[in-house]
């Protein structure tokens, strides 16, 4: 492994426990910076759930993963191992059982203020008009409403939504929708981005077009990405490393590759590219056993 | 079907009801009228009882009390069940530890306690008020319960990524939900404060629509009694036009979906 300082301490800790040679896949980071702490760093992290019938239910178990600022990070994993828990432990909507997170160095105590969370589920006020839903964020830290609504209504522009400031979420369609929610994300300019499957209930060509909107709008400030996905394509084609998680329950990280394709890159192109190829294959070796796994431990329910 | 066919069969079904009435309280049908006119009046008796009701002017001062009873009812019922269903919904230890007398009072049959409201309250609009708040109350009270705890997790979870406080988060999504539920209801706690206030005013009054028709009654005026009634259903339909008009701009947000006159 050959490792920045950066990303050091956590790759090992999580390569200990996991001995199963696995590991030996991860090329390691070139981003990030040695001096700098990393975005998000979680060390160790068991996330258990109380289940009804007071039995507990491990969800994920010793995770370690480092994302160092500027990175743009996918987790990769079959249905139901748990890549959103990893994503909500770094978000602080929920405490892990055991281990650390820590946000720039910080542990996390509380919500983490400086990360944008992009939903899976429609997550916008149905009772605000477009640009409300935009404005809100700005609105609740104190921005006048006025100035709030202007940076609301150029923040539609860029994610091409400008004639559509008044209409109310459910006037809009699915892609509209994760449109407007990206940019009241990205109007607070969160030092982090935390997406869980936010394309995934789009149609293929929607999710081609929101994936280049999202590179477009990332390169220009490149923040710190946490991206979890089931769509190893999808991965591979926006990701500057990609991590793959077992199938659950008692999740764990069980590969981590560097992609390096170049940037910028168009999400459609690329996935005729050979190197792209060429890394689907690798990958898709090791995911697709825990796939499986997956698959018949939902019974195929899904 | 369009909108003038449609008019026009309602307006049918109106012409052949009061045509049967007029016909069978009025023409003898082998040699007898079916329905006798004491018992079931007639329709020209009763518009004419109702033109003049209008035309001595009558008619406004009863139906001015009733309105502003239901009126009364409507707002106090609806702050506090709000109120109430809010602090409720989120607090769920008052909440358990009142919910045996919520059911315990929300299943009494209202019309027991105007016996009660006319000692406390005399026979004035108070009496029939209080009537028409315990009937609004715990519709609005379920609706905005419900709307609270209702509240879609990603909505709120969202909410507090955006950096909410629990104060903004009340505001901002707490509350609008809850608001968008008690709406959805409008119809129906309107309906109960207007059949409060009538109730009460039939179980003891000295004005209203309600003591219109209870004063027919007690005279055996049965053209008096389907008068009464007839200006209650008039007064019933413009509130509700009025109800549908103001749902319509509250609720602009809300995708259209059938009818929930819940």
């Amino acid at each position: 492994m050959q490792e920045t300082a950066a990303n050091g301490a956590a790759r090992e800790a999580a390569a200990g426990p996991r001995g199963d040679g696995l590991g030996g896949e991860g090329r390691g980071v070139e981003s990030g910076s040695a001096d700098r702490p990393c975005a998000v760093r979680l060390t160790d992290l068991d996330i258990t759930f109380r289940l009804a019938d007071r039995s507990t239910f491990t969800a994920v178990r010793n995770a370690s993963l480092a994302l160092a600022d500027g990175e743009f990070v996918a987790i990769v994993g079959p249905t139901g191992c748990g890549k959103s828990t990893l994503l909500n432990a770094s978000a602080g909507l929920l405490t892990p059982a055991a281990g650390s997170v820590e946000i720039f160095g910080a542990p996390l105590a509380g919500l983490n203020r400086q990360a944008g969370y992009l939903f899976q589920a429609d997550a916008l006020f149905p009772w605000k008009t477009a640009v409300e839903n935009v404005a809100i964020g700005l609105e609740i830290a104190g921005t006048r409403t006025a100035e709030a609504r202007e940076r609301a209504k150029t923040w539609l522009g860029r994610v091409g939504l400008a004639t559509f400031a008044d209409r109310y979420p459910h006037m809009l369609s699915g892609g509209q929708r994760k449109r407007v929610a990206l940019a009241q994300v990205l109007i607070r300019d969160p030092k982090i981005l935390l997406m869980d499957e936010p394309f995934g209930p789009l149609d293929a060509q929607t999710r081609q077009i929101m994936g280049n909107l999202l590179l477009d709008l990332w390169s220009s400030d490149r923040k710190g990405v946490l991206f979890v996905t089931h769509d190893l394509e999808e991965a591979i084609a926006l990701a500057d490393r990609v991590v793959i998680m077992s199938a659950g329950p008692a999740a764990r990280i069980i590969g981590d590759w560097t992609i390096p394709l170049a940037r910028p890159r168009d999400i459609a192109e690329i996935k005729l590219d050979k190197a792209f190829h060429d890394l689907h294959r690798e990958i898709w070796a090791v995911l697709r056993e825990e796939v499986m796994k997956g698959y018949i431990q939902t019974g195929g329910a899904e | 079907m369009n909108r003038a066919t449609l008019l026009a069969l309602q307006v049918l079904v109106a012409v052949v009801v009061v045509g049967l009435w007029h016909v069978l309280t009025s023409v003898p049908i082998f040699g007898t009228v079916l329905l006798p006119p004491f018992f079931f009046s007639r329709p020209s008796d009763v518009a004419m009882r109702i033109w003049q009701w209008f035309a001595d002017g009558s008619v406004w001062k009863h139906l001015w009390i009733t309105l502003t009873e239901s009126v009364l009812a409507f707002v106090i019922g609806s702050l506090g069940g709000a109120l109430v269903g809010f602090w409720f919904a989120r607090k769920p230890l008052v909440a358990a530890v009142f919910d045996p007398y919520v059911k315990m009072v929300n299943a009494l049959p209202r019309v027991v306690l105007a016996p009660i409201f006319a000692l406390w309250l005399g026979l004035g609009i108070w009496s029939k008020v209080a009537l028409g708040i315990t009937l609004v109350f715990f519709v609005v009270f379920f609706n905005v319960y419900q709307g609270v705890k209702e509240v879609s997790p990603t909505v709120l979870a969202n909410g507090r990524m955006l950096g909410m406080s629990e104060r903004q988060l009340m505001r901002h999504v707490y509350w609008p939900s809850a608001l968008s539920w008690m709406f959805s209801s409008l119809h129906t706690s309107v309906g109960f404060a207007v059949v409060g206030a009538v109730v009460g005013e039939y179980l003891g009054s000295a004005a209203g629509l309600g003591y219109l028709i209870q004063q027919a009654e007690g005279v055996f005026d049965v053209a008096g009694v389907f008068a009464g009634m007839a200006v209650l259903a008039a007064f019933v339909i413009v509130i509700d036009i009025g109800v549908s008009m103001v749902e319509r701009r509250l609720l602009v947000w809300r995708p259209a979906t059938p009818d929930t006159h819940g």
